[in-house]
């Protein structure tokens, strides 16, 4: 493995972290929070909107997103060749 | 058959259990004891995190806190699930591939510095022993609620227990009884949240059940009556909440980053075999805490609604059995201000402090109404109700009329989240003792043997300041909760986070940043919790954010420092930086 290879993978890494993290925010402190007084005024079902993002949805989302990372890695480890062997 | 014995029952069978895993899983070296030799699966990892994570406070405390936060609770349920996202993703995997221990091991090395290496055991002794005095107290509480046991008995047998399991067993047996925990926490937090949600909505999921409409033909939806309750009584709607918004922010913000930065969360990954096991296991872990935390504030929404209809107005004589019983356990209490004899409930404290139940010759002295009299004075609001938060969650069984043995089912589960969280804290102190101060500063060619043997003196040490703190709990403990998170999130986040991702960072920004976000967010909450309390309100905090929120301006702080002092000093050596290369692939 060439050390410019890696420089790439870890370039893409980031990439990922960067926007997965920013619709960790968007989620949370975006919806949940700091837009939840307008959310608020759109229901669905019984939950104003913005309430249901800061106690329910944004917690959903997160899970969602811990598992798009670790696909989109373990993909990035076998493109780059820096996956880990199977031992045992 | 009565509550209490289905609770002997559960708790025997529980406890035989986990000493059961105890004497299957003695760990025999020290990279049994302090990461179960890496070798863990990741999803058995991920339920042990969950276990490890949801403490007493998660289990007993915090939907009966939300109940009485309404929309402010969100501070608590993002808080304390959105770290994960950022331990998968920036910390875990990097974390996993140094492949040491401990997060003093880290530090000391990417650091290549004594003095990093001994802020951060400190930080995690600091950190570790405020939470683990909660739990054991935890375990008191439930015994003597549930078994009519005297807290000091409570919290001895939780220490013999706990003792049991992580002295023998180390990082190997709480692995596996955390795993044990989690199964018990989970359904005894859920069994009875199908029933009320039942109950209440027709629906017996209780996520979609609290977002339904009432089942009793009304056709309004439970959260939309829950504001009309709250608006009729003069309390501000369960939606819409009464903290301000940065500080809803700030506070958010310090417990994703403190979850993210505890040790005893972390040192959790380093018992997987791999890399792609880490990032995975974290995920794992999430949907676990999920599970709960999802549930949690739609138990407070069914548990609020179903205090207010029941108490509001009514007269004291028309209340059930279980207000009586809680009013004699000093949780619950009514004065009748205005000598109607019916409860009002409207915002405001009832009385001046907790109450203290007057007695005569040992016998509970009775109001006008047979309601338990107490030495209080009482305030000038309307309000004559005082509730206790905790027995939300205690209490919910018996308000909703389910089954004894539901309600012995959450003993059991109060027991198992207390218990597994002190025994994840006490190896983590352990850890910092044997590895990070006698291995690594005292005496470096100690034995594994040795090293072994000081692993379990520190931990069986550990156990009993616990188990002293639980019976004698300094008056601050509860208050001090904002202080693990606070410290956390000021102290290691911002030194892992530059450690792993800016390889020019040295030694002497990373120290000067942990030490000047530990001392600014240590001062300001000693200064509204513990020297000026009375100076504990929104105008005098600075930009409003509350002590629980300052670990946030803390980790900026301390991001800032680093970098600041780290442009002034030389780059790390060249090893460090190959080291801080390797740990970005997962081979190479």
């Amino acid at each position: 493995m060439n050390k410019h290879n890696l420089k790439e993978y870890w370039a893409i890494n980031i990439r990922y972290v960067l926007i997965l993290v920013s619709i960790w925010f968007l989620v949370s402190f975006g919806f949940g929070i700091l837009g939840a007084p307008v959310l608020n005024e759109i229901q669905v079902g019984g939950f104003k909107l913005g309430f249901w993002f800061a106690q329910q949805g944004s917690i959903y989302v997160f899970v969602i997103l811990i598992f798009v990372y670790v696909y989109l890695m373990n993909k990035l480890d076998i493109r780059f060749g820096v996956q880990e062997e199977e031992v045992e | 058959m009565s509550v209490q014995l289905w609770t002997y029952l559960f708790v025997g069978i529980t406890f035989s259990l986990y000493i059961g895993i105890a004497i299957w899983s003695k760990a025999s070296t020290t990279s049994e004891f302090y990461v179960a030799k890496g070798t863990v699966n990741p999803l058995t990892n991920g339920m042990a995190t969950a276990a490890d994570w949801m403490s007493a406070a998660s289990f007993l405390s915090m939907a009966g806190l939300i109940s009485f936060m309404g929309y402010d609770g969100a501070v608590y349920l993002m808080g304390w699930t959105g770290g994960y996202v950022l331990l998968a993703l920036t910390l875990a995997p990097y974390l996993r591939k140094f492949g040491k221990f401990t997060v003093p091991d880290f530090i000391g090395d990417r650091y290549y510095s004594k003095t990093a290496r001994t802020v951060a055991v400190i930080c995690a002794l600091i950190v570790s022993f405020t939470y683990v005095a909660g739990q054991m107290r935890g375990v008191g509480l439930v015994f003597s609620k549930f078994l009519e046991v005297d807290i000091f008995w409570g919290v001895i047998i939780g220490m013999a227990i706990v003792f049991m399991y992580a002295v023998l067993g180390g990082m190997k047996g709480i692995t596996y009884t955390q795993v044990a925990q989690y199964c018990v926490l989970i359904f005894a937090f859920m069994v009875p949240a199908f029933f009320i949600s039942a109950q209440l909505t027709g629906n017996p999921i209780p996520q979609i059940g609290f977002g339904s409409r009432l089942a009793d033909g009304s056709g309004m939806f439970l959260l939309d009556k829950l504001d009309q309750l709250h608006t009729e009584l003069g309390f501000s709607a369960y939606t819409s909440g009464t903290k301000s918004m940065q500080d809803v922010f700030f506070i958010t913000v310090a417990l994703m980053v403190g979850t993210a930065g505890l040790p005893h969360v972390i040192v959790r990954f380093f018992t997987v075999p791999k890399v792609k096991d880490a990032r995975i296991s974290v995920g794992y872990a999430l949907i676990f805490i999920a599970i709960l935390y999802t549930t949690a504030p739609a138990i407070a929404v069914f548990s609020r609604t179903n205090l207010i209809t029941t108490v509001s107005e009514q007269p004291y004589e028309n209340m059930p059995e279980w207000f009586n019983t809680w009013e004699e356990t000093a949780l619950l209490n009514w004065v009748d201000k205005n000598g109607d004899g019916k409860i009002t409930y409207a915002p405001g404290a009832a009385i001046v402090g907790s109450p203290e139940i007057e007695r005569v010759d040992g016998e509970i002295t009775r109001g006008e109404s047979g309601e338990v009299k107490i030495l209080n004075p009482v305030t000038d609001t309307d309000n004559e109700l005082y509730v206790d938060r905790d027995i939300m969650v205690l209490a919910n069984p018996e308000i909703a009329g389910l089954p004894n043995w539901v309600a012995a089912l959450v003993a059991a589960g109060g027991l198992a989240a207390a218990l597994s969280t002190a025994a994840g804290l006490l190896l983590v102190i352990s850890t910092s003792v044997s590895h990070d101060l006698i291995k690594k500063q005292i005496n470096p060619d100690i034995s594994d043997k040795k090293e072994l043997l000081y692993a379990r003196i520190a931990a069986g040490f550990a156990v009993i300041v616990a188990g002293y703190f639980g019976i004698n709990p300094p008056g601050f403990v509860a208050e001090v909760v904002a202080i693990a998170f606070g410290l956390a999130a000021a102290s290691f986040f911002p030194a892992i986070i530059l450690g792993i991702f800016y390889k020019k960072m040295n030694r002497e920004g990373a120290v000067a940043g942990m030490i000047v976000g530990l001392l600014f967010t240590l001062s300001y909450i000693a200064f509204f919790k513990l020297i000026f309390p009375e100076y504990n309100t929104p105008e005098y905090w600075w930009f409003g954010i509350s002590p629980e929120g300052i670990g946030t301006l803390g980790m900026i702080v301390n991001l800032l420092v680093s970098l600041a002092v780290g442009m002034i000093f030389p780059d790390p050596p060249e090893e460090v930086q190959d080291m801080v290369e390797s740990i970005r692939y997962p081979r190479a």
